[in-house]
Order: structure tokens, then sequence, then C-alpha cells
């Protein structure tokens, strides 16, 4: 019979892909945030080998700040952050309001294009919009060329594929997905990566909401579909549940200091996930999820003790 | 067509509570002194509905007309938009509220506010002073910035809210243009209720009460003879 994919993973390759500084913080170095930035925990995308830190920077609802000049500030404060701690991914789309125009005026005031892999959507019906849409979301990035372009919620899923497949043959465009939220279309999602030649797949993932370790995240391992990770707080709902809670003495076994990044490695430490994207609008936040891509990473084992304790809560 | 129906209200909230209560701080900001003219409006009407002609009912509805089209355009398009896809929309909806309440109460002369009330009627009137005196103290009263107060004639609820209660208060059942303002009870509802602000049940209720009002003012007016008003809508 043949193993879970989980179990089949064991602790060298779960902590693969680390850079020589992350390895040194394994067996016991503390880098300082300074030194993080060349520390962190990274995983190869699948379809390139191109590594990319295992947390990036998600912007629902957090980054929809209007024209509100103070809270512009604090969202470039926050990327600021997190590019100094040496993140890399950001991801957003035309569904959230002004984020793409914060993240790109961000962006552009921190100078941080060529750290930026840029991950965005296209959510509208039709192919002549959505090319459309594309390009009003690049220019709202201000980059020349998005990393990475998705399907927002599989809204006219085959229309835009076509297109975003055109975009990369021309090499406009390194890498194309599709995405869900909620859990919500799983079947249509799995479909999709078993008959369409992708690079990524987003989908929901947390240690409450584990749906996706059954057919969807095994399934990825075995097409190298590279897996973004949304709401890995279930939109705030799980580290406010676990607020109250005591951090467990076992959490410094995996270099975990709060729950957020409890629940941040237990995402990351599937073999199939290349990155989760938490958001906030808080600095301190930010050091907080990056403190999760680095470290120890929880092993199968330790993964379930992991889901028990949050099932039992 | 079904990728759109996978959708809940709760994906389409895509602000923060911090940043939508903001966002009344900076239109507050942005559009001052419009509070001291919105402030000059409500005392006119205020007195306009003392008299309870159909003159000070045209001008009444002027008022009202001007104050949703100005909604419409200084909060809905030009400030909520930034952070609400679905802005644009409420913004319409403000508008032809607008136009209806031009058309039908001041063109129309169809809308006439008298002093002499019957129940509904009270009631109604009532909300509207809540509208106008109570509501902008909700902020403070939930523990938020005074400068997020949302005033009648600057902010949707209680324009919604105060127009609602001046329909009530009037001669008929002027269902038409309730419409939008009931739509809104709803949308506001939703919208705080999927933020879990504690007052997200306020626009819901107040929903409920006028329509209860709305379907008991014709039984309360054939309870109570009224010539005058009568005589002026004739």
């Amino acid at each position: 019979m043949r193993m879970p994919l989980e179990d089949r993973i064991s602790r060298r390759i779960v902590l693969g892909g680390l850079t020589a500084g992350a390895a040194g913080s394994i067996f016991g170095l503390k880098p300082s945030f300074a030194q993080q930035s060349s520390s962190l925990l990274t995983r190869a995308i699948p379809s390139s080998g191109e590594a990319v830190p295992l947390i990036g920077l998600g912007s629902w609802i957090t980054f929809n700040v209007g024209d509100d000049p103070v809270s512009r500030k604090n969202s470039a404060a926050v990327m600021d952050r997190f590019f100094r701690f040496g993140g890399r991914m950001i991801d957003s789309s035309p569904m959230y309001g002004s984020s793409q125009e914060v993240i790109g005026e961000a962006v552009d005031k921190l100078k941080q294009a060529k750290q930026l892999f840029s991950a965005t959507k296209v959510w509208i019906s039709g192919k002549k919009d959505g090319i459309a849409q594309i390009e009003q979301s690049r220019a709202l990035w201000r980059v020349p060329h998005f990393h990475l372009l998705q399907v927002h919620n599989l809204v006219s899923w085959e229309d835009h594929l076509e297109t975003l497949a055109e975009m990369k043959s021309d090499n406009r465009l390194r890498y194309i997905g599709v995405t869900t939220s909620h859990g919500r279309r799983h079947d249509d999602l799995e479909r999709i990566m078993r008959g369409r030649p992708i690079d990524f797949v987003q989908l929901t993932y947390n240690a409450a909401d584990r749906e996706a370790e059954e057919r969807l995240l095994p399934l990825a391992a075995e097409k190298g579909i590279g897996v973004i990770v949304n709401r890995p707080f279930q939109g705030g709902a799980l580290t406010e549940a676990l607020e109250a809670e005591p951090v467990p003495g076992w959490a410094a076994e995996i270099d975990c200091r709060n729950w957020p990044q409890i629940l941040l490695k237990y995402i990351v430490s599937h073999p199939a996930v290349t990155c989760a994207i938490p958001a906030t609008s808080k600095v301190e936040h930010v050091a907080e999820n990056m403190g999760a891509c680095t470290g120890r990473l929880p092993d199968p084992a330790f993964r379930k003790r992991i889901a028990s304790h949050i099932a039992e809560i | 067509m079904t990728d759109w129906l996978d959708y809940t209200p709760r994906d389409f909230l895509l602000f923060s509570p911090e940043t939508y209560y903001r966002l009344f701080a900076l239109h507050n900001e942005a559009v001052w002194p419009a509070h001291l003219y919105v402030a000059a409006l409500v005392t006119a009407i205020l007195v306009l509905s003392q008299r309870g002609s159909v003159d000070a009912g045209r001008l009444i509805a002027a008022i009202l007309g001007a104050v949703w089209l100005w909604v419409a355009w200084a909060f809905h398009y030009e400030r909520f938009a930034t952070i609400h896809l679905g802005a644009p929309w409420y913004a319409a909806a403000f508008a032809l509220q607008g136009f209806l309440l031009l058309l039908i109460g001041f063109f129309g002369r169809r809308l006439v506010v008298s002093p002499d009330r019957n129940a509904p009627q009270l009631i109604g009137y009532t909300l509207f002073l809540f509208a106008i005196f109570i509501q902008p103290l909700a902020s403070l009263l939930l523990g938020r910035d005074l400068f997020q107060s949302e005033m009648f004639g600057m902010a949707p609820d209680p324009t919604a809210i105060g127009t609602l209660g001046l329909l009530l208060a009037s001669n008929r059942s002027h269902w038409l243009l309730m419409i939008v303002p009931f739509l809104w009870c709803a949308v506001s509802g939703v919208t705080l209720w999927t933020m879990q602000s504690p007052e997200w049940f306020v626009m819901p209720a107040v929903g409920v009460v006028a329509a209860v009002l709305l379907f008991w003012k014709p039984f309360a007016a054939m309870g109570r003879e009224r010539p005058s008003t009568v005589l002026r809508d004739a």
C-alpha cells in the first residue's frame, strides 16, 4: 500500500532548499532580523526550479485603503519590512479594490522591483476584457511584466488561460496559474490541474481547513504544479480563536514563538506547498509571519501533532 | 454565470473596519465646510416641516433630492469607490433617488409634511430626528473618533434613515420614494454585519420599522380626519 505523500517525506526533504544561513539557524543559531534576509527557507517552483521564500505577502483587505495617505504609508511600511526580511512574493487581484495601486506605489517608492515576485490575477468575464484588465493591473503595479498571473476564482478560466499561455510563450509572463479560495470548486480545480499546463494553483489550506491534503496537494506534487496557499489564518479567525491559548511548549522544537508561526509552519511544511501568503496591515505581524520562514519545520509526525492540537481547541 | 454564483456577501467585503471608518474621517475632512451648508439645509427642513404647505413640501423635496445627489457623487462616487468596487452602483442608485425626489416631490408637488401627525407619522418624524441628532453621535458612543461621524446629508446611512422618516411623516404613502432607502438599509446592514460592527442591526431594524409604518399609515389616516391635508393635496 502506498503511503500518503506527507508520510513519505523525511525531515531532510522538509528542510530541502535551505540556504546556508538557514541551516545555521536550524542548528541552534538565532539570526537577527537583519541577518534573516539571507537565511529564509525557500522552496523551488516545480516548473522552473526558481526558489522563492516559503512566506509571501497577501493583500486581500489589508492593502485596500483607497486614497488614505496614512494607511498608504502604513502599507508601504509593511512591504518595506517584508522586503527587509528577504520576502519576495506579493499577491493581489483586481478584485481587491485599491490594493494593486497601493502595492505599485510602495514598490516604486521602496525601489524593490528587483526583489519583488509579482503575482496578481485576472478577474473578469471574457477574453478581451481580461487582456485589458491585465494591462490595467500592470500599470497599477508599475512593473514591466508580472512573474505570475492567475485566473481568479476560475472566472472565465478557459478564455484567460488561453491569454496567459500566449503571454508566456511570448516571454511576457513567467508563470500562469488558477485560484480558488474558501475550499470552493475543488473538483473544477482538479480537472484543470489534470488537463492544463499550469505552473501554480492557489487554494485555501490551513490547520483547520485541510481538505486540500486529500487530493489537490498530492496531485500538485505529482503534476509538478506549485501551490500558493491563501487564507492561512482563515481570514484572521484562527489566530483570533487561538489568541487566548498559551503557546504550547513543543513550539520551541520547531522554532516557533507564537501561534501564527505554528500555523504557517504547518502549511509550508507540506512538501507540495510552495508559498503561503498571509496578509497583514501591521508591521509587527510581518516579523511574526516571516519568523515562520526560518528555523526548523515540523516533520510529518509533528504536523499531525499540530493538527490534533488545533482540532482539540 | 455560475462562476459568479459562488460568491457570498463576505467575499465582497474587501476592506477592514478601520479603513471603512477612516473613510468617513477623510470624507469629512475633504468636504469641510460643506457640513455648515448641510446643517443650514437640515434647519430649513425642521422649519418647513412645521408649515404643512405644498410649497414647504416642495422645498423639503428639493433639499432631500439635492442631498441624495450630493451623497451619490461626493461620498459614493468620489470616496467609497476608492475601496469598494460596487460603490459606483450605489452612486447610481442614490442619484436615481435624488432625481425621483425632485420629480415627485418638487415638480410633482406630491410631498407634504404636516405638523399635525398621527402615530406612524410621528414615529416617522422621530426617525428623522434620530438621523439628524443621534446618528452622528454613534461613532463617539461606539468609541470611535468624532471626525468619523456620519451626518445626515453627508453620509448614506443617516441620509437614508432621515429620508425614510420624512417620507413616513408626510401625507401620502410614498412607496416609490422608499425603495432605494429600503435597499440601502439592507446593503448597509449586510456591510456592517460582515465587518462585525456592533451597530450592524440599526439599518435593517429601521428598514423593518419603516416598512411596518408604511403599511400602518393608511389605516391610521382612515381613523383620523385630516381635512387640511386633503385640501392641500387635491
